[in-house]
């Protein structure tokens, strides 16, 4: 399974950039290119072999890590992704972090206050939060807290060997606002599977044993809920990491997605190939993960086979 | 048809009226705009919202309400494409996929399984690297980005109805597999579909923002509110009105499709 989806997504990826209109060569070099220059380095690139022959290649140098130059960096492409995955990867990690750490006590909260009007509101709330654009969301965060409290830079990422506080700061607006969408998702998610569980029967025979309803609730009700919400986690690891490839050219963040964009705007495609390629094998290996996650949580999961 | 019971649910209400204002807002955006969008006026560059101008001007001196609406345009051409495209393949691959099961089944799944791996805007981002940017690849990159899912859900009814009786009592009468398929089940997905076009549609004008906010989507001179805001970006705190107003439009809409997707869902399940 694991295997036919990366098989899948490499092919994908590779075909791709096949159909691209015009010669990668012929685009490093210019159009007035010298005609023998052209083939020499149409060879050394190897685009003279068939194309069966050149994914082979390109699979398989990208798995030892042997990525080969950018373009226009004229370095290697590993030592460029060395740079920039810390930077993707923390962006997403704090703003999973964020997520979790406001949206679950938040989907709580709307539960034990069903139908009465506070907890009304914040589901509405929560429909905003997936229809505002992140790059949008942003904007205003920057807007309240850069600029009208200066409480965090307005852009620029600072490297956390440098300054882990002035780290943290950085990152911290452009995670919230990936973060947004995703604390909407899992107090809506939340909300729903924690009434659903609060309709158990395990749940009447707890309150006819005479349990205090907190915790019926901490102890009963938010334990079996939370399980299918790490089924979600996946979903919403994903939706980061795309999120991530714009709002981090709004705050200038020198991480994948930032690199992906110049990168098109510089029409070094080879580069963009292999960063399309390790996104996208990125979420497939966290869904992965997720799914076992799953499994080791959920012991009926394991029961059952 | 009982209006009242659809006139109960929330979200049908609100999302319905969201997007009737905003069809309005485009429709009125064809024949009448307060200033002609492109006009510039360097006399009034980035002038707060006044009676001359509701919404204020940008660093140009363009009207930005005349601007939004005439973006309007871009956002539901966008929409209603990108979803004919995505909806259509999805329904014909959702079909084979579904109806006939088997091998091409497990082909098609594992190729769509693939195409989900490319978080959202990353495919869009692929596509439209290759092919260039502008409004008609944009919006062939979106529409593509949008099969996956509705393929899944087009497969899934497929293979709960293909197994109703008067399935098999057509097959017994001797229907072909199309007709089957397009007489017979399609009429009665119609709400399900209708629902992910509905949500379908504002992925595509939240992406469709994505993509010209980074330069990749619709270009100059076809109006685009993510190119907007774009624009905007240098000017937020000398013109905040500019990237509040734009974003609060298309958030508007995003939030009116998503709405109208959901109240129409419930009121099918509470039926069903």
């Amino acid at each position: 399974m694991l295997a036919t989806t990366v098989l899948l997504v490499s092919v994908i990826t590779f075909l791709v950039f096949q159909v691209l209109p015009g010669d990668p060569a012929q685009i490093i070099l210019g159009v007035d290119a010298d005609p023998h220059q052209l083939a020499a380095l149409r060879q050394t690139m190897g685009l003279d072999r068939p194309v069966a022959e050149r994914y082979m290649t390109w699979i398989k140098n990208a798995v030892v890590g042997d990525l080969g130059q950018s373009l226009r960096y004229q370095r290697p492409v590993a030592d460029i992704l060395a740079e920039r995955v810390p930077v993707t990867v923390s962006l997403a990690l704090l703003s999973l972090t964020l997520t979790l750490a406001i949206g679950v006590p938040l989907g709580t909260l709307v539960a034990r206050n069903d139908g009465k009007w506070p907890a009304v509101w914040l589901s509405a709330l929560t429909q905003l939060g997936v229809a505002m654009p992140s790059f949008w969301l942003a904007f205003i965060l920057i807007l309240v807290f850069s600029v009208t409290f200066r409480l965090f830079p307005t852009y620029g990422y600072i490297p956390w060997g440098e300054d882990p506080l002035g780290a943290l700061r950085s990152l911290f607006l452009p995670s919230l606002a990936l973060a947004i969408p995703g604390i909407a998702v899992v107090t809506r998610y939340l909300r729903n599977t924690l009434l659903d569980q609060s309709r158990m029967d395990y749940v009447r025979t707890a309150r006819s044993k005479g349990l205090r309803e907190k915790g019926i609730m901490y102890r009963h009700i938010l334990r079996n809920a939370l399980i299918p919400v790490v089924t979600i986690i996946g979903l919403i690891i994903t939706d980061t990491l795309g999120g991530s490839i714009v709002v981090e050219n709004v705050f200038a963040l020198p991480g994948l997605g930032n690199l992906l964009i110049t990168s098109i705007g510089t029409r070094d495609l080879p580069l963009v190939q292999t960063l399309v390629l390790y996104i996208a094998i990125l979420v497939v290996g966290i869904n992965f993960v997720v799914d076992l996650l799953y499994k080791v949580i959920d012991p009926r999961i394991r029961l059952k086979r | 048809m009982n209006v009242n019971y659809w006139l109960r649910s929330k979200p049908l209400v609100i999302g319905g009226l969201l997007v009737i204002l905003l069809l309005l807002f485009m429709l009125t955006g064809l024949f009448y705009t307060p200033y002609e969008p492109n006009e510039m006026n360097t006399a009034m560059r980035l002038a707060p919202p006044q009676a001359s101008h509701l919404w204020g001007t940008d660093n140009f001196g363009r009207d930005i309400f005349s601007r939004i609406m005439e973006g309007a345009q871009t956002a539901f051409l966008i929409g209603v494409s990108s979803v004919s495209i995505g909806l259509t393949c999805g329904l014909v691959i959702g079909a084979v996929a579904g109806y006939f099961g088997g091998w091409l089944d497990e082909v098609i799944m594992r190729f769509i399984d693939a195409m989900q791996a490319f978080p959202g805007i990353l495919l869009a981002i692929m596509l439209v690297s290759v092919f260039g940017p502008g409004l008609n690849n944009t919006i062939l990159a979106l529409g593509l980005m949008s099969i996956p899912s509705f393929s899944r859900i087009a497969r899934s009814g497929f293979i709960q109805y293909k197994e109703f009786d008067f399935v098999k009592a057509s097959i017994a009468k001797g229907a072909g597999a199309w007709r089957i398929i397009i007489r017979h089940i399609l009429p009665n997905m119609v709400s399900p579909l209708i629902v992910a076009a509905s949500l379908g549609f504002s992925g595509s004008v939240l992406a469709e923002a994505g993509l010209s906010y980074l330069g990749l989507g619709v270009q100059p001179p076809d109006p685009s509110w993510g190119r907007m805001l774009s624009e905007a970006q240098p000017f937020i705190i000398n013109a905040p009105w500019y990237v509040i107003l734009t974003g609060v439009v298309l958030t508007a809409m995003v939030l009116g499709f998503n709405l109208l997707g959901d109240g129409i869902r419930d009121i099918y399940n509470k039926k069903g």
